[in-house]
């Protein structure tokens, strides 16, 4: 048994072509897929029965079908309705619909986890529910959150993967093209691995870093 | 100032608050005691909504406050609240927990703030923890630091619920000589306590919650000398 690797001095672009486009399908996902799980999360905890149901459904819906069949559905199933989009704007889509539910459950976590107290202090100054939510329980609750937000960060990084079944040309696309240039079928996928390794191990030391500097008072 | 009629509060069956009447008047000091369980902190709680009265009316200066059109953020502006466990808001510093109130919600620009906070802060003798976070204050510290976070929004009363009791013995004093000080100056306070001391020093009257009702009131020397209820005579007799 031997690896041969050599197939890297030609096709190295490939992958850094597809590393470049899993960061930004991941860059895309992480940042709207949290804000729409912020949206979720307050509405969840909102006052109103409908609301709360309504996200409620989405989340368990979500997170009850596979990422895959959601991918199809958005990029191919909804051509049945017009809706046809590119498909690099279609896994956007599926991976900020995605990311966002668990996002929800993690922000309605943290939110809930903040003492009541804090809440009556600021209600009793005279803030309002909004301002309370934005200024006094939110940038506590992100920190605590922390921890569970790079989690998501990374299942959003490794999950991009499966947006190259609608020939989206990430990393994990990058591989399967080598794979069927050089006929080898070990070595381009850890080439792969590698990439997105990469990708996570960074992400998970800089939030590590971050959680660090807020962590110090 | 407030004026509480008929107060009723009742958590699903319990009935915790059962009709209370109730006065306080401008500039003056108004402690309730009681034993736990009495509804004193819920009474209290009442006052600025922060618990929804069942049924019941309070008024803040003659305007009722209870009921769905009341303004209650412009009324909570103007009744300052000290709570047991602080509150301080942990990911602010010292000075940002007494500005934030007065920036967000009155809209002060940051030297009106500032100035009103670094004043408040001498005053309760704080000024070198202006750069602090509440982390590393000691409970004391931590409490005087909550009572001028309440004083910043410049309130017209203050209701403290019961504000010494998770402080370490040592530190009580320094909390009391802060409300003491704050008493003298006029302010009307409400204040649910366990330091019977303080409550007869300090208190212009003093009511007796038991039950969810209030058994007895008058002015504190009277009612601890010569408390004409059986109950209060009981709960005296076992704090003095």
């Amino acid at each position: 048994m031997h690896f041969d690797y050599s197939f890297l001095g030609e096709y190295w672009p490939t992958y850094l072509r597809g590393a470049w486009h899993t960061l930004q399908l991941s860059f895309f996902g992480v940042i709207l897929g949290t804000l729409l799980g912020v949206g979720f999360a307050l509405l969840r905890i909102s006052r109103v029965r409908l609301l709360q149901f309504l996200a409620m459904a989405y989340i368990e819906v979500i997170r009850g079908t596979p990422f895959m069949v959601q991918i199809l559905i958005i990029h191919f199933g909804l051509t049945e309705f017009g809706i046809d989009l590119p498909p690099f704007m279609s896994a956007v889509v599926a991976l900020t619909i995605n990311s966002a539910a668990y996002m929800a459950e993690v922000f309605r976590a943290g939110i809930e986890a903040i003492d009541k107290g804090q809440t009556e202090a600021a209600r009793s100054l005279g803030m309002t529910r909004g301002m309370t939510m934005r200024l006094i329980v939110l940038p506590q609750a992100f920190r605590s959150m922390l921890p569970a937000i790079g989690n998501e960060f990374i299942v959003i990084i490794k999950d991009s993967s499966l947006v190259s079944v609608i020939g989206i040309a990430e990393l994990m696309y990058s591989a399967r093209t080598v794979q069927g240039i050089t006929y080898q079928p070990m070595e381009p996928l850890i080439a792969a691995a590698a990439g997105y390794f990469i990708l996570t191990f960074t992400v998970s030391k800089l939030l590590g870093a971050l959680e660090r500097r807020l962590g110090s008072r | 100032m407030i004026r509480v009629s008929e107060l009723r509060k009742s958590y699903g069956k319990h009935e915790v608050l059962k009709g209370i009447d109730a006065e306080i008047r401008k500039g003056e000091v108004v402690v309730i005691i009681g034993p736990s369980g009495s509804g004193k902190s819920t009474f209290l709680r009442c006052l600025n909504r922060l618990e929804e009265p069942s049924s019941g009316g309070v008024y803040f200066e003659g305007r009722m406050i209870t009921g769905k059109q009341a303004d209650l953020n412009a009324t909570r502006q103007q009744m300052g609240m000290v709570f047991q466990h602080f509150n301080l808001f942990p990911h602010m510093s010292v000075l940002d927990n007494l500005t934030i109130g007065p920036r967000k919600i009155k809209k002060l620009s940051k030297d009106e703030a500032e100035a009103i906070a670094v004043d408040l802060l001498r005053k309760v003798g704080l000024e070198d923890k202006r750069d602090a976070f509440p982390g590393s204050l000691s409970g004391g510290q931590k409490q005087r630091i909550a009572i001028a976070r309440a004083l910043a929004m410049q309130p017209d009363v203050m209701l403290f619920d019961e504000p010494t009791s998770a402080l370490d013995p040592e530190m009580v004093g320094e909390v009391l000589d802060v409300m003491k000080q704050l008493a003298m100056n006029g302010m009307t306070m409400a204040i649910v306590t366990h330091e019977m001391g303080f409550a007869r020093e300090v208190g212009d009257r003093l009511l007796f919650m038991d039950g969810g009702v209030i058994v007895e009131e008058g002015v504190p020397k009277d009612v601890f000398l010569q408390p004409r209820h059986a109950r209060t005579q009981e709960f005296l007799s076992k704090v003095l």
